[in-house]
């Protein structure tokens, strides 16, 4: 069983499509990157997966997972960063699946949360309010949260934003932590390197497939140049969508 | 004579023991609704509620006269009717809550106002807008109470993720389907308080003993439980303190609450802890780490 089916996706806004007939699927425990230019459509694809983005056409099926089994770190999350809450409530907010409405937050919870804080290296934040924090310590405190959902799918788009050296190598690890947990792993990633070091499948976007497969097949100058040339901008007039071809809009 | 002037007046009075008990349930249900409209950038959108609910109360009034129990349920309808469709336009078009709302509130105001006027003298407009505190009947003073016990069981239940959803939507959106039901449960509770007030102040001040005392708590703490319960104490304090007021002096009850609460908030904006400007002007040496 397929822990993510794509059948003929296009995902878009306003009936433009921004990823454009995506077919195939993620094996469950992949550590998928995803790759393109600036408004490929990674963000977009992400978005379909976790459902906040209904796809314009075609079904995108999560192989029996629900909302509560999907992590998702957004690229730019709409955070009211002035809201009086602490790091340690703000990464708690993580054990909502298994919290629910009121269930309390006991001792093995909180053992849980302090775990998370001092994996992101944030140990000594506990009390601080989020709108206290750096840029790079709020990411951090996000991927504290994800570590806490402990979901069998994790979307994490442009992860590493803003984040120190140091750092992402930590995050890094974790992430092939999740890998060896036998977790599904999807990440928007703009770091070529990184992807070849640490990640097994690699999708390349430009308003559509380019290539999909193993990273070491996939990341070649041919399909980066192809994802290179695509045209960024949506076209005010084009017509209703009749056949696949991407190609041509590619080029 | 300290006793005669703070505690005699409630001792004596029956009206007084009835409007310090209808306040204290006003404070309690009230300020946390305050502080999370306060929090959630809502405050104006409770403004506009409260003169929304006006034309609902105008219509109880048109047909039974002064008798609260069918102006609160006309309120209450109006209220919600006014929320839930500002609600739904806010959420179906991406129009911004509050901007929606404003159109539906100015119309309302408007009507309310012509409504009340077709019927009533000027007595029983004033009296609509400011409300009065010292005539409470028991009736009403039950109804206040039920309403104050029902805004503390509903905020109970929706708490979770009514936080989760201020401060952040998309993740909220992302795990659960409560964002939308708790959202639409809060604009209810600020209805049913907002009507709940305006028994006592009135439609146009019943607002202020939620946003002021939210206001006050802003200053004194970073932490929103501990706002939740100096919201609630300075409300409370405003209530009592404006009640001795405006008995001792002929200010009329509703006003008097409110500029006592205003009093506590000018000091709170002076020497507050957090963010005062006393404290601004004079921090201190710095730390060492
Ligand atoms: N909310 C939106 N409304 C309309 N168009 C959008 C919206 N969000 C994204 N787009 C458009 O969809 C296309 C894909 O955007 P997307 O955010 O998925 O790109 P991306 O691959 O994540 O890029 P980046 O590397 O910059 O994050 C872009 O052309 C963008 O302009
Ligand atoms: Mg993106």
């Amino acid at each position: 069983m397929a822990a993510l089916h794509f059948h003929n996706v296009t995902l878009g806004y306003d009936r433009h499509p921004a990823v454009h007939h995506l077919s195939g699927e993620v094996a469950p425990g992949a550590l998928v990157a995803v790759i393109g230019p600036n408004g490929a459509g990674k963000s977009t694809l992400l978005r379909g997966i976790v459902g906040i983005l209904k796809p314009l056409d075609g079904t995108i099926h999560l192989g029996g997972l629900d909302a509560r089994d999907i992590a998702y770190l957004p690229q730019s999350a709409e955070i009211d960063r002035s809201f009086p809450i602490s790091v340690f409530d703000f990464v708690g907010t993580g054990l909502w699946r298994g919290t629910g409405l009121f269930g309390g937050i006991g001792k093995a919870a909180r053992d849980k949360i302090l775990r998370a804080i001092g994996a992101v290296g944030l140990s000594g934040f506990e009390n601080r309010p989020i709108g206290t924090l750096s840029g790079g310590q709020m990411q951090r405190v996000l991927f504290a949260r994800v570590l806490l959902q402990d979901a069998s799918l994790i979307v994490l788009d442009e992860p590493f934003n803003a984040i120190d050296a140091k750092t992402i190598t930590d995050l890094l690890a974790l992430v092939r932590r999740w890998h060896g947990e036998g977790r599904t792993v999807l990440a928007a990633l703009h770091d070529m390197e990184m992807v070849r070091n640490h990640f097994t499948e690699t999708l390349v976007l430009a308003r559509g497939p380019v290539a999909w497969g193993p990273t070491a097949e996939v990341l070649t100058p041919e399909n980066l140049l192809v994802a290179m040339r695509m045209c960024e901008a949506f076209d005010d007039s084009a017509a209703a969508c009749a056949a696949d071809d991407i190609s041509s809009r590619a080029a | 004579m300290l006793y005669d002037a703070l505690i005699g007046p409630f001792t004596e009075f029956e009206f007084m023991r009835r409007a310090l008990a209808a306040v204290i349930a006003l404070a309690l249900a009230g300020a946390p609704i305050g502080v999370f409209l306060m929090l959630r950038r809502m405050s104006l959108v409770g403004d506009a509620m409260a003169h929304a609910i006006l034309p609902g109360a105008a219509v109880g009034f048109l047909l039974s006269g002064l008798n609260l129990f069918a102006m609160t349920a006309g309120g209450l309808v109006a209220g919600f009717a006014v929320a839930i469709l500002a609600g739904v336009v806010a959420r179906s078009t991406g129009l911004k809550e509050d901007a929606s709302l404003a159109t539906f509130y100015l119309a309302s105001l408007a009507l309310g106002v012509t409504i009340v006027s077709i019927k009533g003298t000027n007595i029983d407009l004033l009296h609509v807008l400011f409300g009065n505190i010292l005539a409470m009947d028991d009736q009403t003073l039950l109804v206040v109470a039920f309403n104050a016990t029902v805004t503390l069981l509903v905020l109970a239940v929706i708490y979770r993720p009514l936080v989760i959803e201020s401060v952040d939507p998309l993740f909220l959106r992302t795990v659960s389907r409560a964002g939308g039901p708790a959202h639409l449960a809060f604009l209810a509770l600020v209805v049913i308080n907002l009507v709940n007030g305006f028994q006592a102040l009135g439609t146009l001040l019943a607002v202020g003993l939620m946003i002021l005392p939210a206001g006050i708590a802003r200053f004194w703490s970073r932490d929103l439980t501990a706002m939740i319960c100096i919201a609630v104490t300075a409300a409370a304090v405003s209530g009592y303190a404006g009640l001795v007021l405006s008995f001792q002096t002929r200010v009329p009850s509703g006003p008097a609450i409110i500029l006592v609460a205003t009093v506590l908030y000018i000091v709170s904006v002076l020497f507050g802890r957090v963010g005062g400007i006393v404290r601004q002007l004079f921090p201190g040496r710095h730390l060492e780490a």
